[in-house]
């Protein structure tokens, strides 16, 4: 009798192990899936009018049959590169501060305040940089405020939390014997903080910088409300620009034939980006061992 | 010296509590004045100009629940199988890689394929259903993040002592991995999800977007974000966009309150024993 009952369970250890890795299979065959679909989609475009046509061409007019994404990946870029500039200093800034000068009482506030935005729609990010940032800077600086310094500010908004956290969490994990050895020594707290712990915690705050500029360049519909959407070169940073994502989703509905096509080339290029920027991460992470 | 730098951190972080503050009141304060038991509980007319949002709730709703159903047996799954059965490293790092992938794509990649593959070759309709199946691809990987941490840090003499009972491996599983792990997993499904509620991009071109209440989860429906995209780009209404976009804030708000709340909770529980 015992024996049966053993082998019945041994049986269903055995399935259930089997229906485990099955699951876990889901995960890998997924992103194959969406990487050799957007590769074959892409695959034709790439075929008729050549790598340097497609990534050196300046002009994007679809009706012409013209499809240079070089606006658009430039435009990518500066925008969330300009996001970076403006969210890094301050975020890192933040995150000494609430772990290194705050009271416990101040950190306990400003944990689930940080938890919340970050869980904040982005859109409703960009639905505030419509009717508040855009018409700030058509106002007060100049230009049409539709432009890439009201994309930037609502991305830097945007992206935040994300290298709060990820600064915070850095910071944190210093080994405190460094700090005390650095305080023994007779360094002071701010001579501590930059010459011991910011150093400890830089690969961290890294893939936290990373990881913003990874949102801030997939970000879609929040750009997209406050960019402008024209397909060019940019010349100041009050132009209007259009970035690879908002072109994906601008064009999505009605593309046909070639310029579906195009599409994906568009995703293609971000998805080569995010793949160069997760290497990155991983680099950095494999160097400083952490 | 050291005066003035404590002066420039501390003032770093006033502003950056401010700008993200004010950012949320005002649109509250713009908003709330238009939400009422109706705004909630009715139609939109007009395309949204005036009207309720009852629909949207209702496909935000659906879409989530959907999206849990889906994407936490997969996440939560590939997690236990990755950690307790799996011995080949090489699998494990192909595994770990490829989810990576997943949690950096950005959501209009996932928009296109989900336009691309579901509609066009796979020839689904419109539905809340195909929406839920692109939001649980970009929500598995979080989930298997995270769950896969918090399995990892399960003490293991908590587990060779319940092997050492004789338990099986899948009892051992059920009643003592998961309980200790269950915080740190259900922190990573609340993240995955709220991501998910969020969404707008990765939707808009599968989700159908029609303005009636979806009565199964293969109507077609719009979830809030997107209509509250839809109302402020095109210009339809600037009031009820702002009474969208507080409903949102507040959701959020409410599930990042509930959840801390409850892992506290549990926490302590544990603690306690």
């Amino acid at each position: 009798m015992k024996t049966e009952s053993l082998e019945v369970s041994d049986l269903k250890e055995k399935l259930i192990e089997k229906g485990l890795l099955s699951i876990t299979l889901i995960s890998v065959m997924m992103i194959l899936l969406i990487i050799i679909f957007l590769l074959s989609e892409a695959v034709p475009a790439f075929n008729q009018f050549g790598m340097i046509e497609i990534f050196l061409n300046h002009q994007w007019i679809p009706d012409l049959n013209l499809f240079g994404i070089m606006p658009m990946f430039i435009s990518s870029l500066l925008v969330s590169f300009l996001a970076l500039v403006l969210a890094v200093p301050l975020s890192i800034a933040t995150a000494i501060y609430i772990e290194e000068l705050s009271s416990m009482k101040v950190k306990e506030l400003f944990k689930p305040v940080i938890q919340t935005l970050s869980g904040i729609p982005s859109v409703v990010y960009g639905f505030f940089g419509l009717t508040v940032l855009v018409p700030f800077i058509r106002d007060y600086v100049g230009g049409d405020g539709f432009s890439i310094l009201a994309a930037s500010i609502v991305l830097a908004i945007m992206i935040l939390p994300t290298i709060i956290t990820l600064s915070q969490d850095a910071i944190r994990n210093v080994p405190f014997e460094y700090k005390q050895a650095s305080l023994g020594l007779g360094a002071s707290h701010f001579q501590t903080i930059s010459k011991i712990i910011i150093p400890a915690a830089l690969p961290g705050i890294l893939t936290g910088i990373i990881l913003g500029f990874g949102r801030a360049i997939g970000e879609t519909l929040a750009v997209l409300m406050v960019v402008g959407n024209v397909a060019q070169i940019p010349s100041s940073v009050l132009d209007p620009v259009r970035t690879l994502t908002s072109n994906i989703a601008l064009e999505m509905a009605y593309a046909m034939d070639i310029h579906y096509n195009m599409l994906f080339v568009n995703g293609v290029t971000l998805f080569a980006i995010i793949v160069v920027l997760m290497a990155l991460t991983n680099y950095i992470q494999h160097k400083w061992g952490c | 010296m050291d005066f003035f730098k404590k002066i420039i951190f501390t003032s770093s972080g006033i502003i950056t509590i401010t700008i993200l503050m004010v950012i949320i009141s005002y649109i509250l304060i713009k908003g709330l004045p238009f939400i009422d038991l109706e705004f909630l509980l009715s139609n939109p007319i007009d395309s949204g100009k005036s009207g309720g949002i009852l629909p949207m709730i209702i496909s935000s709703f659906y879409l989530v629940i959907l999206t849990a159903l889906i994407a936490i047996p997969i996440g939560v799954g590939s997690a236990i199988y990755m950690t307790q059965y799996c011995t080949s490293n090489i699998f494990i790092a192909i595994i770990r890689f490829c989810s990576q992938t997943l949690a950096a794509i950005p959501s209009i990649i996932y928009g296109l394929f989900g336009f691309a593959f579901l509609i066009m070759y796979l020839k689904l309709d419109w539905s809340l259903f195909t929406a839920a199946l692109v939001l649980a691809l970009m929500s598995i990987p979080t989930i298997f993040q995270v769950s896969e941490i918090s399995i990892n840090s399960v003490p293991k003499e908590l587990i060779e002592a319940s092997l050492g009972l004789g338990a099986r491996k899948s009892q051992t599983i059920i009643y003592v991995i998961l309980p200790s792990a269950i915080s740190g997993i259900f922190t990573g499904i609340i993240l995955a999800l709220t991501r998910a509620i969020s969404e707008a991009a990765a939707v808009m071109y599968v989700v159908g977007s029609t303005f009636t209440v979806p009565l199964s989860i293969f109507d077609s429906g719009r979830p809030l974000p997107l209509h509250l995209y839809i109302l402020a780009s095109e210009g339809i209404s600037i009031d009820n966009a702002y009474a969208t976009a507080s409903v949102l804030i507040i959701i959020v708000l409410i599930i990042t309150i509930l959840s801390n709340y409850w892992i506290n909770k549990y926490q302590n529980k544990i603690g306690g024993l």
